[in-house]
Formats: structure tokens, C-alpha cells, sequence
């Protein structure tokens, strides 16, 4: 039986930690040689996605903001193939150059996240002591404030005000979503280098008087890696979903600068005439996600299991 | 004779009829594993009258257990059997799932070895009996329990009607251990099989539960198999026993026979592996040497070769066929050389002189003084 | 950990959380009354600094606003021409929130226990392969487009519902009902997937168990060995998660509130957004989030509660 969960009231909120162990097999036997067709047909995605999104310039698609006014609101037709919104702007550049936005929020906002938290996750599991006794419980509490409304509340409150430029309200965004995500990746984090800090080899090399911040970073960070890895990949996918929430709100980034979340948001008013303009780009940021989600399960599992083989 | 009177088992259940109550005959069951084909069983037969008890003996991995599972039923889904096995006349082997439903609990019965593991911890003891009754027998919920609560009396628990409404981990190891009983015999079943119903309970209350048992199968008349590694725990309690090695039963004989004109080498050294009183303290235990044969590749020859101290070149090329005594009737044993045979006795003696030589006192101890 | 303690954790956090909204406006780069109404003119912005308490120090405006806020006063909204109380449409909207979330988390739950139990006994099995993948592209649809996907396909195609709008139930069932389903639907499905394969994990375990086949032998129905003997011992991290979730429920209800036009919280909070009332969204901040750390606490109190069964699986 599984030890009851910590239901302190500052427990955080479980929405990625569960998110894993829900997609996660506990039977563990079923390690594949190299990957399965299913995780080179996600990574293809997922590459094709990034590639078209940062060579957007070089494509030969029309600019984004260009408005054609026979493609208005229409669906497919010849010369653009994914039809167009409600300006008649071609929207395949649009999702296009949207992924250009997203993907910057997404990587961005994790990259942060990850150095920040996976940094002070690694300090508190290895060297536990008086970081740990400060730093945990703060993030505890951070922990207390619905994330969703917490990366909400900074980045209204940060960006507010008419002129702020596109290249701020982009940092502004992943700052936000960043500092939100510090908490979580950082318990992640320190979780899985608790469980390797115990671990023999790394006793061994702390008792031979290596120093301990190479004893981290040489021996306990290399373990850790896959496991972060895999909650990044998750994370750039939350973080990309979150810049469609923050669209919702009117706070995500703004047009005519398109993201996969205010094409959603700002077209919503035209399902019943256009419903292809949110389709197609929801259909893009499904598949983008679980693409995403897939591959951190991938990483996972398979490091997961070699663990067990030890 | 009421119907309570019947569950109780203050009445026998059991009628005295013609033919077995249960006939097995050539079962075989094996498991399909990642390295072949494990055999558990192998072509054992056996026949139990009604009121009878039936002692099934082995070391772990004998497969006691998985044969009282497979005539039960409770196979798991990897396990490929052969063989009949007649309840009643009837061939059971090949029930679907729904028509061992109808057996289990209230023609067949088992007694499991955890009585912790068994009863459902977050469901109280009573509901766990008078579940049973209502399902079998459709009792309403008042005579389910007035039912239950005589059950439990019936299986010496004090107190019954508070322990009704108990939770099992608020009742010691061998009053679970009743309750598992009462749960089996609730609905008045004509078999029961007890799978080391000790094993997980202090040596106190050991005896206390084979008793239990004992009362209970004499009061309803009911068939019983009890399977153990333990031939102290069947000797007192059986009527017959069988022996099992490498899924083969190797000896099988009316107790007091077995007890006394044992003819498996096996079943010798199970003998003399039990402690007694009797032998001086700090004696050396007499372990069995060796280890159980590997059941996906078994060796031709006897199964118990290996580690025979009698082994002869013969045992190790042929297998011997379970047949029974000339002399005893009722006595089967598979044997080439019995412990009684000439060729036996013969090795017996030498091993008997080694001994005395190695713990003979040397002439330098002798009081008479050391050599010149 | 004792109650008293657990209490005195709750009230710091309160008190960090109203901390954190209060400091919200200190963020705010520039004088917020310039983003509240910016063409005001200064006899006005001067009235507007007085009322929120914008020309104190931090930690006073910040006991002042507190202690406003226990009383039920949450701030005011600033127009131009008027100065109305933030408290009257929260009062509204929260109940709508709040049933948007019991009402999910009901709905998650009645579908995800017999999925779990039924896949669990069905292990490997086509069936809990397929439902495998489904729970992990549930989990991959962000909420806002299932959403949107589930009100053209329902509301704008087939018309079964209404897409926005919103009637409490004690108003009409059937009213409620049209306006409820999309929205709850689409909140409850994220869970869905979780609470399924939580208990399915949790009940595959189970079924090993020896209780279970000595269940098994006693010639008891598969269903009823299933939900009457299995669940219960299977049952307690999912609703452990359920409970904890509870939190999570109430950030995607916010979404889902935006995308159907649902006068909640959350719509009333997107409004401030836009409206740039300031003030009035740092109120409604503190309010979303002491209602998180309320009910966590609450469900926290719950499990303590049913303690038989946390103990019993510490002892097992």
C-alpha cells in the first residue's frame, strides 16, 4: 500500500505531478529498443513544427499581417490552403508564424523555470540542511496561489498600459509563466535528487572529499537529467497551453503578432461562420501538446527503466 | 434439523452415499512462464470419501497448493490443466466461470493460509459471513446474521455479537483465523481445503485452529484436504495422507501406515526433520540437502534423485510409477528402493557405522590413558 | 500535525497570499490611477488615490484594505464617473463558479470510477488500450479548445445546447441543464483521464490481493467482488486527488467561464482585465486565491477526518 499523500494545506497543486503519474504505465517492463514508431512520428512533429516556425521568414508563405480580402473568413481554397481568418489574413502564415510566438513562450518560460527551480531543486535534495529548511517551504506557499491566476495576476499587472511593446509583453509573458513554474519544477527536481542523493556511488564519492558542488553537478546532475528533461518536455506544453489562457483574459500576446492563443481567443466570435480559423489551430496545438506530452513519457519511461536494471 | 442447526454444523451436512465424494484422476497442471512451460502437478490421482480428511504434504514448490487450487478451480489465467476431477460424480474440470461460481462456498470451500490477507480489511467480519448467506442461500439480512453470529460462536470466537461488527485488523492472528473458517463454512460446503491454515499463526494457537477444523469437519461430515509442509500438523488428524514431491505424489498410505511402515526416502527424511522433544538438545536438525528440482525442465528419473541418500543408478534413468504395496493395500508408494528393501538397509547400516565411527571416542581419550 | 497547527499554516498563508495581491499594484510599473482612468482629470484621480488608498505607505493601505476585506468589502470600482463596490458582483458570481466546479467534479467522477474498475479487471485488454490512449490525448487538449471545439460542434452545428450564457439550477432544471453541459463537460474532462487511470493503477494492486480470491472462492459475482469488495481499499488516492483537485478545478473553471460566457468569477476577473480596474482585479485575486487555500484546507480537514482509512493503509 502507498503512503497517504502530504495534505498539508500548502500541498501544491498536484495538476503536473498527477498529470504524470497518469500517463505514466507502473508496469515498467516494457522498455523498447531505441523508440517506438509512435515517438519518431512525435519527434518528426514536433521538429517539423519548430523548423517551420523559426525559417517562417524563408517560407514561402504570404506575411501574416498581409490582409487578402477575397479569403475573408473562407475556408480552404487554392493558394491558401488553410483559408483564411476574419481580417483575410492567410492562415497558414498566421499559424505558422504563431508557433513562432508560442514556442518562444513555451521554451522560454520552462528555460527559466527550469534554471531557477531545477537549480534550487538540485541545491535543497543534495545538500538538504538550512536551503532546504528556507527554500522548501517558500516554494510551499508559492504553491498556495492557483498558478493559472498567479502567472494571470503578474503579467496584467506588469504589462499594463497601451505601449507596451510586443518584445516586452513577450518577456513580460514568460517571466510570468516562468516564475510560476520555479515551484513545481523545483519539488520535482528536488524529489528525484533525493532519491539519487542516497544512492551509494554518491556517498562514496562525498566520503572520498569531493567537493560536494562537484559531487552534484558530476555525479548526482547526470542521473537527474532524464527525469527533468521529461518534465520540461511537459512543462513547454503547459506553458504554451497558458499563453492561450492568458489570451482569454486579453493579457497573452497581442495582434496583430499572432500566437497559437490569440488566434483561438480572437477568432472565437466567428465559429459560427468560420469555424476553420479555430479548428486548424486548435488542431495544431492538440497535436503539438500531445506530441510534446508523449515524448517527456518516452524520456521517462525509458530512464525509468534502465534505473530498475541497476 | 433446521437450517441453522445444518450451518452451524450441529448437524452433519454430509450423506452417506454411494461412491466418492471426490475422484481426481490423472490431473496435471502447468503455467505458461517466460521459460517454458512450468509443471506443477503432474498426473495425480486420489480418491476422498464424505467425513474424511486428506493430508497433502510437501515442501514449497511440491505443488500441494497449486493441486488443491486446480480442483477447486482457482487457477489463474496462464495455467493449462488435464485430467478429471469428479465432485459428486460429476466432472468439474471444465466449468465455466459461472458454473464454479455456483460451487464455490457452498459445495467447495477454502481456508486460506494469511487470515490477515484474506479477510477484506475495510469490510467488518460479520458482513464478510453473512455476505455468503445471502448470496448462496438468499437469507434476509435478520437470519444472515443471527446466523452469522452462531457461526462464530460455533468457531469459538467469545463474544460473538460484538466481534460481528469488528474490523479484522482489531481481532488477533488466530481469532481471524476462525473468522476465515466460519467464512468458509457458512454456507455448509462438502469439501473444504485448509492451504496451510497455519503456517501465519503462533505455535500456541496452532493447535487450537487444527483442532477447530478437526471438530468442525467431524460435526458436518464434511471432506477435507489439508494441505502442509508440516508432517506434525497432519499426523494426529488425518485419515490418510499423501506425500508430494516435484508436483508427483511419491507416497500415499492411511496415517498410522504411513507413520510407521513409510517406505519413500523422502517421506523418511520429512519425518526426521521435525524436532522432537525426545532427541537431545543442541542436536543438529536434520535438514534435507539440496534444493527442489527445476519443474520446467524436469530430470528423467526419479524427481527426488538428487538428493536421495539411497540413490541407486536405476533411480536416476528411470522413473518409478506410484503402485501400491503387495503386503498393504491402500499403501501406494514410487519408489525402486524403499527404505525397507535389502539394497536400502545395506546403505542404512553403512551410513549408521560411519556415524558411530565419527563420534567414537579416539584411544587417546580413553580413561585408560594414552597410547605408549 | 495538529489542528491548531495546521490553522496557524492556513492563516499565514492567508496572510502571505492577501500580501502578494495587495503588492500587485506596487508591481504595476507607472501610478495605477493613470491606467484605472487615464483621461480623469487630476481633481478626480486625486479622489480615486484617496479611496484605495493609494497615497499611503504599502503596509498601511495594505491593513486597511485587509481589514476591509474580512468585513466584505473588496474595493470599488473606478469610472470616470462613478466609484461602485467590487463585493456585489462577486457575491454573484462566485456561487456560479463554485457549481461549475462541484458540478465537474461529480460528473468526472461518476464516469471515471467504473472506467477505472472496468479497465483494471480488463487489463491489457483492447478495451484498456484504447481507453489508455484516449485519457492521454484528453490530457493533451488545453481546456480553452476543448471548449470552443465541444460549443460548434453542440451548440453552433447540432444546437443541442445553448453556448453561452448561464441560468442556475434553481432557477430551471432544463435551463440549467442547456447552459450547464457543454461547460461542465469540458471541465470535467481533463480529470477524467487522471481519476481513471489513478484508480485503475491503484485497483490493478488490489485484485492480487488474497482477500480478493478469497472473495473469488466464495462463489461471489465478479460485479460485486469488483465494487463491493475491490473499490473501497482502492479508493483512497483518487480521492485524495479528488480533493486536491479541487484547487485545480477552479483555475480551469475560470477558462471555461471566459469561453462560454459564464458571469463567474472568472468572467467578472477577465472583465476587470479589461475594463484595466485594477484595483478591483487585485481584490478578486485575493478572493480566487483564499478560496483555493480554503478549500484545500477544508478537504485536508476531511481526510483527517475519515482517518480509519488513512491509518488502515499506513498499517497494511
Amino acid at each position: 500500500m502507498h503512503e497517504p499523500p502530504d495534505l498539508s494545506v500548502t500541498h501544491l497543486d498536484p495538476s503536473l505531478e498527477v498529470v504524470f503519474s497518469a500517463i505514466e504505465e507502473p508496469e515498467v517492463a516494457r522498455a523498447k529498443k531505441g523508440m517506438g514508431p509512435a515517438a519518431w512520428v512525435a519527434l518528426v512533429w514536433l521538429v517539423g513544427m519548430i523548423l517551420a516556425a523559426i525559417l517562417a521568414p524563408l517560407l514561402p508563405i504570404p506575411d501574416p499581417r498581409e490582409s487578402f480580402a477575397e479569403i475573408a473568413r473562407q475556408g480552404p481554397s487554392s493558394g491558401h490552403i488553410l483559408g483564411g481568418d476574419t481580417n483575410g489574413r492567410d492562415m497558414l502564415s498566421r499559424i505558422i508564424y504563431g508557433g513562432r510566438a508560442s514556442f518562444a513562450i513555451g521554451f522560454g518560460a520552462v528555460a527559466f523555470g527550469m534554471l531557477i527551480g531545477g537549480f534550487l531543486g538540485l541545491v535543497t535534495g543534495f545538500f538538504r540542511g538550512v536551503s532546504d529548511t528556507v527554500l522548501t517551504p517558500l516554494m510551499n506557499i508559492l504553491l498556495a496561489i492557483p498558478q493559472f491566476v498567479l502567472a494571470l495576476s503578474l503579467v496584467t499587472v506588469l504589462a499594463a498600459g497601451d505601449d507596451v511593446g510586443e518584445l516586452r509583453r513577450t518577456a513580460v509573458i514568460i517571466l510570468g509563466l516562468g516564475l510560476v513554474s520555479i515551484p513545481i519544477l523545483g519539488r520535482i527536481t528536488r524529489a528525484n535528487t533525493l532519491q539519487w542523493s542516497e544512492r551509494e556511488f554518491v556517498m562514496a564519492s562525498k566520503a572520498m572529499g569531493a567537493k560536494s558542488f562537484r559531487t552534484l553537478f558530476r555525479e548526482v546532475l547526470p542521473n537527474v537529467v532524464p527525469a527533468m528533461l521529461s518534465i520540461a518536455l511537459l512543462g513547454v506544453g503547459v506553458a504554451i497551453v497558458a499563453e492561450g489562457g492568458l489570451s482569454l483574459f486579453g493579457v497573452g500576446v497581442q495582434g496583430p503578432t499572432p500566437s497559437w492563443g490569440n488566434i483561438i481567443a480572437d477568432n472565437k466570435g466567428a465559429l459560427r461562420t468560420s469555424p476553420h480559423i479555430v479548428l486548424f489551430t486548435t488542431i495544431v496545438l492538440f497535436l503539438t501538446v500531445l506530441a510534446l506530452n508523449y515524448l517527456g513519457d518516452v524520456v521517462s519511461r525509458r530512464f525509468a527503466f534502465r534505473e530498475s536494471v541497476l | 434439523m433446521t437450517r441453522q442447526e445444518v450451518l452451524v454444523g450441529a448437524v452433519p451436512s454430509g450423506v452417506t452415499g454411494s461412491g466418492p465424494l471426490l475422484d481426481v484422476r490423472n490431473v496435471s497442471t502447468s503455467f505458461r512462464s517466460p521459460r517454458g512451460m512450468v509443471r506443477a502437478v503432474t498426473d495425480v490421482s486420489f480418491t476422498l470419501e464424505r467425513g474424511k480428511t486428506l493430508g497433502i504434504v510437501g515442501e514449497s514448490g511440491s505443488g500441494k497448493s497449486v493441486l488443491s487450487r486446480t480442483i477447486m478451480g482457482l487457477l489463474p489465467g496462464n495455467a493449462e490443466r488435464s485430467g478429471e476431477v469428479l465432485f459428486e460424480g460429476a466432472d468439474i474440470g471444465g466449468l465455466s466461470p459461472a458454473g464454479y461460481r455456483e460451487l464455490w462456498g457452498d459445495e467447495l470451500a477454502m481456508v486460506f493460509q494469511d487470515p490477515m490477507t484474506a479477510l477484506n480489511p475495510v469490510m467488518r467480519v460479520g458482513r464478510q459471513i453473512t455476505e455468503s448467506l445471502r448470496f448462496h442461500l438468499d437469507m434476509d439480512k435478520d437470519e444472515a446474521k443471527t446466523t452469522a453470529i452462531e457461526l462464530l460462536r460455533a468457531v469459538k470466537i467469545p463474544e460473538p455479537e460484538k466481534r460481528f461488527k469488528a474490523y479484522p485488523h482489531e481481532m488477533s492472528g488466530g481469532m481471524r483465523q476462525r473468522v476465515v473458517i466460519a467464512v468458509a463454512l457458512a454456507c455448509g460446503p462438502k469439501l473444504l481445503f485448509a492451504d496451510e491454515p497455519t503456517t501465519a499463526l503462533d505455535v500456541t494457537v496452532q493447535a487450537q485452529i487444527l483442532d477447530l477444523l478437526a471438530e468442525q469437519q467431524r460435526q458436518r461430515y464434511m471432506a477435507m484436504i489439508l494441505v502442509t509442509h508440516d508432517l506434525g500438523v497432519v499426523a494426529g488428524r488425518a485419515h490418510e495422507i499423501a506425500v508430494m514431491y516435484a508436483g508427483r505424489i511419491v507416497e500415499k498410505a492411511p496415517t498410522q501406515v504411513l507413520f510407521s511402515e513409510m517406505k519413500m526416502p523422502y517421506t523418511e527424511a520429512l519425518l526426521s526433520a521435525i524436532p522432537r522433544l525426545d532427541q537431545r538438545s543442541h542436536s543438529r536438525l536434520h535438514a534435507i540437502g539440496g534444493a527442489p528440482p527445476d519443474l520446467v525442465n524436469p530430470p528423467k528419473g526419479c524427481p527426488f534423485s538428487p538428493r536421495c541418500p539411497y540413490v541407486r543408478d536405476r533411480c536416476r534413468d528411470e522413473l518409478p510409477p506410484l503402485q501400491e504395496s503387495a503386503t498393504t493395500p491402500g499403501h501406494a508408494f514410487a519408489c525402486f528402493y524403499p527404505v525397507d528393501s535389502p539394497e536400502t538397509l545395506e546403505i542404512k547400516e553403512r551410513i549408521a557405522a560411519q556415524q558411530i565411527l565419527a563420534t567414537a571416542p579416539t584411544l587417546a581419550d580413553s580413561p585408560n590413558g594414552g597410547g605408549a | 500535525m495538529t489542528i491548531a497547527k495546521k490553522v496557524a499554516q492556513l492563516l499565514i498563508t492567508i496572510v502571505l497570499v492577501t500580501l502578494f495581491a495587495s503588492f500587485l499594484l506596487v508591481l504595476l510599473p507607472g501610478d495605477p490611477v493613470e491606467v484605472l482612468i487615464p483621461f480623469g482629470s487630476e481633481e478626480q484621480r486625486e479622489a480615486v488615490r484617496e479611496d484605495a488608498g493609494l497615497n499611503d505607505p504599502f503596509l498601511v493601505r495594505y491593513g486597511e484594505w485587509l481589514g476591509g476585506f474580512v468585513q466584505g468589502d473588496l474595493g470599488n470600482y473606478y469610472t470616470v464617473s462613478s466609484i461602485r463596490p467590487v463585493a456585489d458582483q462577486v457575491s454573484d458570481a462566485l456561487p456560479i463558479s463554485l457549481t461549475l466546479v462541484l458540478e465537474a467534479q461529480i460528473l468526472a467522477l461518476i464516469i471515471a470510477i467504473p472506467l477505472g474498475v472496468v479497465t483494471a479487471y480488463r487489463s491489457e485488454t483492447w478495451f484498456d488500450r484504447m481507453s489508455n490512449t484516449t485519457a492521454f490525448a484528453m490530457l493533451a487538449i488545453p481546456t480553452f479548445a476543448l471548449g470552443f471545439l465541444l460549443q460548434y460542434i453542440f451548440s453552433v452545428e447540432l444546437g443541442w445546447f445553448s453556448s453561452v450564457g448561464w441560468t442556475p439550477i434553481t432557477e430551471s432544471l432544463s435551463g440549467h441543464l442547456d447552459k450547464a453541459v457543454l461547460p461542465v463537460i469540458t471541465l470535467a474532462v481533463g480529470q477524467i483521464a487522471i481519476y481513471m487511470r489513478l484508480l485503475r493503477s491503484d485497483m490493478i494492486a488490489t485484485l492480487q490481493s488474497d482477500f480478493i480470491t478469497m472473495a473469488k472462492a466464495k462463489g461471489l459475482s465478479t460485479r460485486r467482488i469488483l465494487f463491493r469488495h475491490a473499490l473501497r481499499p482502492s479508493s483512497l488516492t483518487l480521492l485524495t486527488v479528488a480533493g486536491l483537485n479541487v484547487g485545480t478545478l477552479i483555475g480551469g473553471a475560470l477558462i471555461v467561464e471566459v469561453v462560454f460566457s459564464i458571469p463567474g468569477i472568472g468572467l467578472t476577473l477577465a472583465q476587470a482585465i479589461a475594463s484595466r480596474q485594477l484595483v478591483a482585479f487585485q481584490s478578486m485575486v485575493a478572493i480566487i486565491a483564499i478560496i483555493y487555500v480554503l478549500v484545500n484546507f477544508g478537504v485536508d480537514l476531511l481526510y483527517s477526518a475519515l482517518d480509519p482509512r488513512i491509518r488502515h493503509a499506513r498499517t497494511s
